[in-house]
């Protein structure tokens, strides 16, 4: 009797110390999705504005533009591909499936999957795409040259937020 | 009056003929018909888009507005990733037909694509509202709502629309298009928000057949809607009433 209450003592302070280890390896084996620089200068909106609502604003752009013929350049896709992944010096661009393209470095970390690009092009006309090299040794972000591999307190504030901040 | 005197004057003349028009000789002026839209306007029922094949100019064996339209748009040809679907199963968004008069012989060419139809079949039958007119005329798929389900396909009397069986790759940034949605000529939609003619007419025209026309059937000035005045022109299935907005002569 004795001896099983010692032995279910031990399995409970086990569990916690893994409940409590547990989460600290996984996020930092886990690296911070890189950010792929913009073209531009400066976004169309503040950029914590545009991770909580880009896809809000995409979806009204969408329905104006394909049902009303309004071509606004603001918050139009294209224009947000043509800044985003803008072809590097030899004319090269991230592909979608890749984690260099700037949509899916997030997405591929936040584990989104979006379908924009089963139709849309994911690269500006005219360009070539790039192909990773380094494959298959992570499920995602694989061959990505991650300096800073821990997320700034700011990024997981946005990262991890809930609902908007209207 | 100062020499520059006469120079603002000068100026403010050329900003005021500017603006009615382009004087080309002293009382004669060429006054821009068709102003583009602004973007941020959205398209209006003021405007009918159109087009005029005139059967008579449209060689057969001619393939040229249908290579322009895979060009422009990204279907079809070589490159297609359409590798397991059945030839009548790929994409057409325009196609020559052949007609054959069987008592005379006579054989007559004709590119055939959507109509663009007034009261489309395809938007009546459609069940998310995909399947839509835009308030210019111009029949459209929104594929962001298409479910696939192809109602549209069996409900158009052209059978001017292609259902993507496969996982398309490359696509061209005018032009979205992917599997599970139904599409069909745009008239070249983004061309036209920006003041452009579609791509097949361009080509028709610019390899010097001048078989097709395109332009504002609510605009009385347009060279379509005088060539339709003056030399009338006909819908492919009349009898369906359908007001198409593409027309033909000579058939």
């Amino acid at each position: 009797m004795a001896c099983s209450q010692r032995l279910s003592r031990k399995a409970i302070a086990w569990l916690i110390g893994a409940v409590l280890v547990l989460p600290l390896t996984a996020s930092a084996e886990v690296p911070a999705p890189v950010i792929p620089k913009a073209k531009g200068e400066k976004c169309v909106e503040p950029t914590d504005v545009m991770r909580h609502k880009h896809m809000k604003f995409l979806l009204h752009h969408r329905e104006e533009t394909v049902r009303d013929g309004i071509r606004t350049k603001k918050f139009s896709l294209k224009e947000c591909i043509a800044c985003h992944n803008a072809p590097d010096k030899n004319g090269e661009v991230a592909r979608i499936d890749t984690p260099e393209h700037f949509c899916s470095t997030c997405h591929m970390y936040a584990a989104v999957k979006i379908d924009c690009f089963e139709c849309h092009a994911d690269k500006p006309a005219n360009t070539t795409y790039r192909h990773s090299l380094v494959e298959g040794s992570s499920p995602h972000h694989a061959g990505m040259k991650s300096e800073d591999k821990v997320l700034s307190s700011k990024t997981l504030e946005i990262l991890t937020a809930k609902g908007d901040k209207e | 009056m100062s020499h520059q005197e006469t120079d603002i004057s000068r100026r403010q003349f050329l900003g005021q003929a500017a603006a009615a028009g382009l004087m080309i000789a002293p009382g004669v002026m060429l006054y821009k018909v068709a102003q583009a839209r602004a973007p941020e306007m959205p398209a209006s029922s003021s405007q009918r888009w159109g087009m005029l094949i005139d059967t008579s100019k449209c060689a057969t064996g001619c393939n040229d507005c249908v290579t322009a339209c895979q060009k422009e748009n990204g279907w079809g040809g070589d490159n297609s990733n359409e590798i397991h679907s059945r030839p009548d199963q790929k994409a057409q968004w325009i196609r020559k037909v052949k007609l054959t008069d069987k008592q005379t012989g006579h054989v007559q060419s004709l590119p055939l694509m959507c109509q663009h139809c007034e009261t489309p079949p395809c938007v009546d039958v459609c069940p998310t509202g995909a399947s839509m007119k835009r308030a210019d005329g111009i029949v459209l798929v929104d594929k962001h709502i298409c479910i696939g389900c192809r109602y549209c396909m069996m409900a158009c009397p052209y059978k001017a629309r292609s259902f993507v069986h496969e996982e398309l790759t490359g696509q061209k940034d005018n032009a979205p298009r992917g599997k599970g949605t139904v599409e069909s000529c745009t008239m070249c939609v983004d061309r036209v928000d920006a003041d452009g003619t579609p791509a097949c007419v361009e080509a028709c025209n610019s390899e010097g057949h001048k078989a097709m026309y395109f332009g504002d059937l609510n605009d009385p000035a347009s060279e379509i809607s005088k060539r339709l005045k003056d030399y009338g022109a006909s819908e492919i299935r009349a009898d369906l009433e359908l007001n198409t907005g593409v027309r033909y002569q000579g058939i």
